[in-house]
C-alpha cells in the first residue's frame, strides 16, 4: 500500500534522507528504528506532506503519488500520523475537533455526517479503548495534557478516524510502561489485514507488545538493515554502531 | 506562514448587492433648514425640532474626534444626504411590503414571514431610513410592551421621549452623538412596563441602501422596574463604492432590578478587499444606564464589518448592586481598522462590571481595545474583571490595547487580563493532518477563542456569529 522509491530530502540544503527504498503492503507493521538524528521524524512528515522539505524520489500510496498533494488530501486519502509532540490548541474542546475530522472524512468519503449525538456515542466507546476518562472530551485539545495523555489522545484520534495507513512518530517516548501497555493495545485493536502501520521509535520496548513484521535500522538517513523482531533485540543489545562500517 | 496566508485573505463580500427602490431623499447638504424638512417630513411636536436644533448648533461648535487610532479621508457633510426614505410608507402587513424589498430580506437570508412565523422573533425592519414593517405587534401590546419604529413612538408616545431622550447621551455628548441627535430619521424603541419580562426576543435589522446617505439611526430603550428585555440587532450592508457614514446613537436606561440584553452582530460593508475602498465608517455611541438598584445592563457585540469602527458600548452604574457587563469579539481582516471597547462607570456602591474582549486581526487590519473602568467615590465596594485577548492572523495585521483605570475609592477590586497570540502553523499542520481544511481548521480556532463571547449570545444569533467568522475570516490563511 505504501511504496517508497530512492526518496531523497534536505532542509536548507541538507541531506537528511539519502535514497530510502520501503515497501509497506496491507496488514503489515514495520518498525523503523534509529538513533536521534537518523531522519525517522523526517520521514514521517514527508509522508503526511509536511511543507519545507526538497524531495526527490517517489512515494506512493495504493499506487498514487503522494507528493505534490497537501496534509489534508493525505489524512483523507487515509494517512495518519501519530505526532511525536501532539499540538496544543487551546480553546478548542477535544470532542469538537475529532468530530471536525472525522466529518471532514465522511464527506470526502461521500458519506453522511455524524450529529453530535451519533458522535458522542462513539467517541465514549472509542475513549474506553484507550484507557482515557471521559472527561478528557471536555477539555481543549492536548491542552495540559501530560505526555502520556497527549499520546494517548493520538491513540483515540487514530481508532476513531480509523485510516487504512498509520505513521506512528515515537509514540511510546516519554511513556511509562502502563501507558506504554495501554498504547499498544490501542494499536493492536487499530491493526487488521486491511491496515498498515509504520512505527518510529528508538526502543524495542514497544515493539515487544505491538510484534512488527519487519524491523528497519535506520542510520545518517538510509536504511541499512532490514530484518525481524530479532533485529530490533540485537539493536537494543548491541546498540547501532556495529552497523556503521 | 505568511504565505499562506496571503494567499487566503481574500473573500468577496457576500451580501453585495443594491435593491433597486424609489427613494425620497433630500439633496446633499446640512443646515437648519434640511433639519427643519426632516422634522416635518416625520411630523414631529415642537419640542423635538427644538431638540435637534440645539443639538445641530451644538454641533457646529464641535470638532470631529481624532484621539481614535483609526486613519480615513476627511469627510465632507455637506456632501450627504441626510434624509432618504423609501416612498411607500405605514404598511399594515407584507403583503404592502414591496415585493423587492422581501426579496432583499431574503438574499439576506432573513425571510420576515418565516421569522413571524417559525421563530417566534419580532422584527421591526429598518430599511434605510423608515421604518417599512413591524411583525409581533400584537402579541407585543397584549404585554403592554412597546416596541416600534422611533418616529412611531414620537407621535404615541411623545411623553416617554421626552423624558428619556437625550438622558443617557446628551446631545453635547460627542460630535457624532451631536450630529445624530440632530438629523437622526428612525431607529426602535422599546419601553418593557413595570414587572414585564418581554415573551421574545426583540430584533432589528438594519440595512444601508441608498447612496451617499448617511444613516443616523437612534435607538431608545427603556426596561421599568422588575423588567426584562433581550434585543437583537443585527446587520449587512450592499456593496458600495462610496463612503457611508453611520452615526448611530443607543440609550439604554435600566431601572429598579431591571435587565437588558442588547446583542449586537455587526457586518456592514467592509470596503473593496484589495484596496480598503467604499466600506462603512461607523461611529457609534452606545450607552446604558443603570439607574437604580440591582439593574443590570449587559452588551454583547460581534463585530465583524465597517472600514471603520468607532464604537464603546457602556454602562453607568449608578444603582447600587448594579452590574454592568461587556462581551465582545471584533475582527478586522484586509484593510479594516476598529477602535472599540467600553467605558464602566461605577457610581453606585457594589457594582460589578465584567469585560470581556476578543479582538481578531487579519490581513492587514488594525485593531484596538480602549477600555475605560471608572470606580467614583463613592462606589464602595466597587469591582471589575477585565480580560482582553489579541489573536493575530498573518504579520501584517496589528493588535493595541489601550486600558485605561481610574480607582477614586479604596475599596475597590479591579482585576485585568491580557493576552496576545497567533495561529501557528504547527496547529494548521495538525488539523491537515487529521484531514480538516486550513480554512476550517482556522475557523475551529477562531470560534474557540470567541467562545466565550459567543455563548453570551442567543442561540440563533451563535449560530449566525459563527458562520459569519467563517464567511469573513474566508481565506485569511490558505
Amino acid at each position: 500500500m505504501l511504496e517508497i522509491k530512492n526518496l531523497h530530502v534536505s532542509i536548507d540544503n541538507k541531506k537528511i534522507l539519502k535514497g530510502i527504498n520501503l515497501t509497506i503492503i496491507s496488514g503489515e507493521l514495520h518498525a523503523i528504528m534509529g538513533r536521534n538524528g537518523s531522519g525517522k521524524s523526517t520521514l514521517s512528515h514527508v509522508i503526511a506532506g509536511k511543507e519545507g522539505y526538497e524531495i526527490e524520489g517517489e512515494i506512493l500510496f495504493n499506487g498514487e503519488s503522494l507528493l505534490g498533494k497537501s496534509p489534508e488530501e493525505r489524512a483523507l486519502a487515509g494517512i495518519f500520523m501519530s505526532f511525536q509532540y501532539p499540538v496544543v490548541i487551546s480553546g478548542v474542546n477535544n470532542t469538537y475537533f475529532l468530530k471536525a475530522a472525522l466529518n471532514a472524512k465522511l464527506k470526502a468519503n461521500g458519506q453522511p455526517e455524524l450529529d453530535a449525538m451519533d458522535f458522542l456515542s462513539l467517541i465514549k466507546e472509542k475513549i474506553k479503548l484507550v484507557g482515557m476518562d471521559e472527561s478528557y472530551l471536555s477539555r481543549n485539545v492536548n491542552d495540559g495534557f501530560s505526555g502520556g495523555e497527549k499520546k494517548q489522545n493520538e491513540i483515540l484520534q487514530l481508532l476513531t478516524l480509523e485510516p487504512t495507513f498509520a505513521i506512528l512518530d515515537e509514540t511510546d517516548s516519554g511513556l511509562d510502561i502502563d501507558a506504554l501497555k495501554i498504547i499498544a493495545n490501542g494499536v493492536n485493536q487499530y491493526r487488521n489485514s486491511e491496515r498498515g502501520i509504520l512505527a518510529i521509535t528508538h526502543y524495542q520496548r514497544l515493539l515487544d507488545y505491538m510484534k512488527p513484521d519487519v524491523v528497519h535500522a535506520m542510520i545518517d538517513g538510509k536504511i541499512v538493515k532490514t530484518g525481524d523482531m530479532s533485529l530490533a533485540k540485537e539493536l537494543e543489545k548491541k546498540g547501532y554502531s556495529w552497523l556503521i562500517d | 506562514m505568511s504565505k499562506i496566508i496571503e494567499k487566503a485573505i481574500d473573500q468577496e463580500y457576500k451580501y453585495g448587492f443594491v435593491t433597486d427602490i424609489e427613494q425620497d431623499t433630500l439633496p446633499p447638504g446640512l443646515n437648519e433648514d434640511v433639519i427643519r424638512a426632516i422634522s416635518e417630513i416625520k411630523n414631529e411636536p415642537e419640542f423635538m425640532l427644538k431638540w435637534r436644533l440645539k443639538s445641530y448648533r451644538q454641533w457646529l461648535k464641535m470638532e470631529e474626534p481624532t484621539w481614535a487610532k483609526v486613519d480615513y479621508p476627511p469627510i465632507d457633510y455637506q456632501a450627504i444626504s441626510y434624509y432618504s426614505a423609501p416612498k411607500k410608507k405605514e404598511l399594515n402587513s407584507l403583503d404592502e411590503v414591496d415585493p423587492e424589498l422581501l426579496d432583499t430580506y431574503t438574499k439576506l437570508g432573513i425571510p420576515l414571514e418565516e421569522q413571524k412565523m417559525l421563530s417566534g422573533v419580532a422584527v421591526d425592519a429598518v430599511f434605510d431610513s423608515v421604518s417599512v414593517a413591524t411583525t409581533f405587534k400584537d402579541e407585543l401590546e397584549k404585554h403592554g410592551v412597546i416596541f416600534c419604529p422611533f418616529s412611531e413612538a414620537v407621535q404615541s408616545h411623545p411623553e416617554l421621549i421626552k423624558k428619556y431622550l437625550g438622558t443617557v447621551v446628551p446631545h453635547t455628548d460627542n460630535y457624532f452623538a451631536a450630529l445624530n441627535s440632530a438629523v437622526f430619521t428612525d431607529g426602535s424603541f422599546v419601553y418593557i412596563p413595570k414587572g414585564v419580562r418581554c415573551p421574545m426576543e426583540l430584533s432589528t435589522y438594519f440595512r444601508i441602501n441608498a447612496a451617499k446617505t448617511g444613516q443616523f439611526e437612534r435607538t431608545l430603550i427603556i426596561a421599568d422596574e422588575g423588567s426584562y428585555v433581550s434585543y437583537l440587532e443585527g446587520c449587512t450592508a450592499p456593496m458600495r463604492d462610496e463612503n457611508q457614514l453611520h452615526a448611530a446613537v443607543v440609550e439604554l436606561v435600566a431601572h429598579e432590578d431591571a435587565t437588558i440584553k442588547y446583542s449586537t452582530v455587526q457586518n456592514w460593508y467592509p470596503g473593496d478587499p484589495k484596496t480598503g475602498k467604499g466600506g462603512i465608517y461607523n461611529f457609534v455611541t452606545k450607552r446604558g444606564a443603570c439607574l437604580e438598584e440591582n439593574s443590570k445592563i449587559s452588551w454583547t457585540q460581534v463585530e465583524t464589518g465597517s472600514a471603520i469602527t468607532w464604537k464603546y458600548p457602556s454602562c453607568i452604574l449608578k444603582g447600587d448592586n448594579s452590574v454592568g457587563e461587556f462581551y465582545s469579539v471584533a475582527l478586522t481582516n484586509n484593510f479594516q481598522q476598529a477602535d472599540t471597547g467600553t467605558k464602566m462607570v461605577h457610581l453606585g456602591k457594589n457594582t460589578k462590571s465584567t469585560i470581556i474582549s476578543k479582538g481578531i486581526s487579519a490581513g492587514k487590519g488594525q485593531q484596538t481595545y480602549r477600555g475605560g473602568v471608572k470606580i467614583m467615590k463613592n462606589a464602595d465596594n466597587a469591582r471589575n474583571y477585565s480580560q482582553c485577548d489579541s489573536m493575530l492572523i498573518g504579520e501584517q495585521c496589528g493588535a493595541h490595547t489601550f486600558p485605561y483605570i481610574d480607582v477614586r475609592n479604596p475599596s475597590a477590586q479591579m482585576e485585568h487580563e491580557a493576552s496576545t497570540s497567533s495561529i501557528g502553523e504547527d496547529q494548521i499542520y495538525y488539523c491537515n493532518q487529521r484531514g480538516i481544511s486550513t480554512e476550517d481548521a482556522v475557523s475551529l480556532i477562531v470560534n474557540g477563542f470567541c467562545k466565550e463571547v459567543f455563548k453570551e449570545l442567543p442561540m440563533e444569533f451563535a449560530v449566525e456569529a459563527q458562520k459569519l467568522m467563517e464567511v469573513s475570516l474566508e481565506g485569511a490563511v490558505g
